[in-house]
């Protein structure tokens, strides 16, 4: 799950990471409001969406005056970001953070993952912050710092240590405040079970204060069960409205950009299958798993979901049975295929083949059949193009 | 023979009397699994299935000898399930469960590393198919008439694609040895690594699939463990070349990604390891076909 800035931020400041001065708004004039109430001569707006590369895109902008404020407001309200992490449809701005800017002098990048290779929290810091981290990664890999946690002992002093001084140019004051804010960091990092922490950039002031400019954060949807202060954070109106339905229903959907919709059991069958569509000549509208128990509800609202996308021309279903009988499922597709407008090939295999193969065919309606994978794919492909296999 | 388990091998269930373990310990024992007991706390003393109940997993060790469990416990208490079967020493755990906290299966890689490497309990998954030695024993959830017995091994992340694989082997009368599926967590007990390794000491064993996803270094690792290590032929699948990138919010991920995580990426290193790789996921059978010609 991912969460706005201001969240991030908030969560990072209950833990010691400093952070600016700031209000969330959802007018214009609450956005000028918020600029009177924090004070100064500059304020910086900035638009709440689930992407980054916000600055480049328009989505942050620093205004002289409260009017001017509550005039960039107005224009980024109830308008769609986009950025290069958007997609073309860009995400949709209801609100802004606006905070009182501070001049500042340095910009540091610090980043938090969890690391599949060596299965630790890695902490990577770089002197070339405000830049893009993949950016930095290609021109100045030597500017690159990490470090592993261990486990059963946390983050150490030291390491941090290791990073602010490997960093250089901080004096030992900063140094040390260096140290304890990416303590904090990692504690809310382990503490609420992210997947993903990013300061970018980390500033030094002109005063000399580490300051986070800005924050993000992602979680792992495994481990929500145990933070519910975290679900009071998800924010439904940055999701697609397909992959939220889907979640609801404990369906995985991705939407894609072809016209073949897919139903299918296990995440690695359903690449597998897409690739196979593709290896026919066809695109795949979009991944879906259903998941090990392929219910008639959760086939009822796989179809619904897989055909509320306007672009699908036809629809493959393909089920291995293992814990779920074929003839359980083909129930559930024939029930769902009645009122359908658009071609259905369905390849079924696994337990019960024959029983479910045989409700297919004696159900009367037109779905074509298929007994293998490729046969399958390539049925699909034809019958989104108008022609038989 | 096989690997990890076979008719003799002594095993509990983790989680005994739910619905869902039930349901399936009940499939295993049909299947010739010599399932001996399980372990539900506060339930010990009970008979389940005709076999003893027991409140802790030392007590199961204890009373029958059990060396390997299958865990169908819930995603908070799994993490926990884990360690208590590796304390009470048994050699192999296959745990379902889907929905695990990551940094719980971080904790219990690490919890791990307390025991010496020849007595440290092997866990497979967690969000796996589990395991099965054809004809013999099947520790896990698959359909076992699948599996034809024979000679290849197969290790796969995803469960149906898993499935898909031994269907065509067997269509093409292609028996399997044991075939593992180690799950689609991004922190899994054990590798493809690990069970090439015992695939590559088994002899019973004469080839082995390896069935792969995008992301994750795992299977570029085992692509050159094998080239250094493996005398016998391994045929190399990855799913995923049509898959859309993540949506990534930040960029940290891109740092430790940056390089042969795509499903074309992975292709290619295996290839470039010597592996026959197969084009399509339909064609997993004939091209396991295709390398058994050259034993």
């Amino acid at each position: 799950m991912d969460i706005h800035e201001y969240q991030a931020k908030e969560l990072l400041a209950q833990r010691g990471v400093p952070i600016p001065r700031g209000k969330v708004v959802y007018t214009p004039a609450e956005a000028a409001q918020a600029a009177i109430e924090l004070g100064g001569e500059l304020w910086a707006v900035k638009a709440q969406i689930h992407a980054g590369g916000r600055g480049k895109a328009g989505g942050v902008r620093l205004c002289k005056t409260p009017h001017e404020v509550s005039k960039v407001a107005e224009a980024l309200l109830g308008t769609a970001l986009v950025t290069h992490q958007t997609g073309p449809e860009g995400k949709i701005v209801e609100r802004l953070y606006i905070e009182a800017a501070e001049p500042f002098e340095r910009e540091i990048y610090l980043g938090f993952v969890l690391d599949r290779k060596t299965q630790r929290i890695r902490i990577i810091a770089s002197a070339q912050g405000g830049m893009e981290i993949e950016d930095i990664v290609k021109t100045h890999p030597e500017a690159i710092l990490q470090i592993e946690v261990e486990p059963a002992i946390g983050l150490l002093a030291f390491q941090a240590r290791e990073l602010a001084f490997g960093l250089g140019g901080l004096t030992l004051k900063q140094v040390q405040k260096f140290v304890s804010l990416t303590l904090g960091c990692y504690r809310t990092f382990r503490d609420l079970d992210a997947s993903m922490a990013e300061i970018n950039p980390l500033v030094v002031t002109r005063e000399g204060q580490l300051v986070a400019l800005d924050g993000k954060m992602s979680f792992d949807d495994n481990a929500l069960f145990r933070h519910p202060e975290l679900h009071e954070m998800h924010d439904p109106a940055q999701e697609d409205p397909r992959e939220a339905q889907a979640h609801l229903h404990g369906l995985n959907y991705v939407g894609l950009a072809g016209d073949i919709g897919c139903i299918i059991n296990g995440a690695g069958l359903a690449m597998a299958t897409m690739d196979m569509i593709k290896y026919a000549g066809g695109e795949p509208a979009n991944f879906l798993d259903v998941g090990g128990g392929a219910s008639p509800e959760r086939v009822a609202e796989a179809f619904r979901l897989v055909l509320s996308d306007p672009n699908v021309k036809a629809i493959l279903v393909n089920i291995f049975a293992g814990i779920n009988r074929c003839d359980w499922v083909a129930q559930g597709v024939v029930q769902a295929a009645r009122e359908l407008k658009v071609p259905l090939v369905v390849r079924l295999a696994g337990t019960n083949v024959e029983a479910g193969q045989k409700i297919i065919r004696e159900s009367g309606l037109p779905i074509i059949s298929a007994d293998t994978l490729a046969e399958a794919a390539e049925r699909a492909v034809a019958a989104a193009h108008g022609k038989t296999a | 023979m096989s690997i990890l388990i076979d008719e003799n091998t002594k095993i509990i269930v983790q989680g005994f009397t739910g619905d869902k373990a039930t349901f399936h310990a009940t499939e295993m024992i049909q299947y010739g699994t010599n399932v001996v007991g399980g372990v539900t706390p506060g339930k010990g003393g009970m008979k389940h299935l005709e076999r003893p109940v027991f409140d802790t997993v030392r007590q199961a060790v204890e009373s029958t000898g059990a060396e390997a469990s299958l865990a169908f416990v819930p995603p908070p208490f799994a993490a926990d399930a884990l360690m208590e079967a590796a304390e009470a020493g048994l050699k192999l755990v296959c745990i379902i469960t889907d929905g695990i906290p990551t940094q719980d299966m971080m904790r219990v890689k690490r919890y791990l590393l307390r025991y010496p490497k020849e007595t440290r309990t092997l866990i497979v998954g967690p969000n796996c198919a589990g395991i099965i030695s054809a004809g013999r024993a099947m520790l896990g959830i698959m359909p076992g008439h699948i599996y034809k017995r024979g000679n290849v091994g197969i290790v796969s992340r995803s469960g149906t694609l898993g499935y898909e694989a031994a269907a065509q082997m067997t269509a093409l009368g292609i028996g399997i040895s044991t075939s593992v599926g180690i799950g689609g967590d991004p922190i899994n007990g054990s590798s493809f690594l690990d069970h090439m390794a015992l695939f590559e000491r088994d002899p019973d064993t004469h080839a082995v699939v390896m069935i792969g996803e995008i992301g994750g270094p795992q299977e570029a690792e085992a692509a050159q463990w094998i080239r250094e290590n493996m005398s016998k032929p391994v045929i190399g699948y990855v799913a995923g070349l049509t898959a859309p990138k993540g949506r990534r919010m930040g960029h940290a991920g891109a740092i430790i990604s940056a390089e042969g995580d795509t499903a074309g990426e992975k292709a290619e290193i295996m290839k470039s390891y010597g592996l026959f790789v197969a084009p399509s996921a339909s064609e997993l059978g004939s091209t396991v076909a295709q390398a058994l010609a050259t034993l």
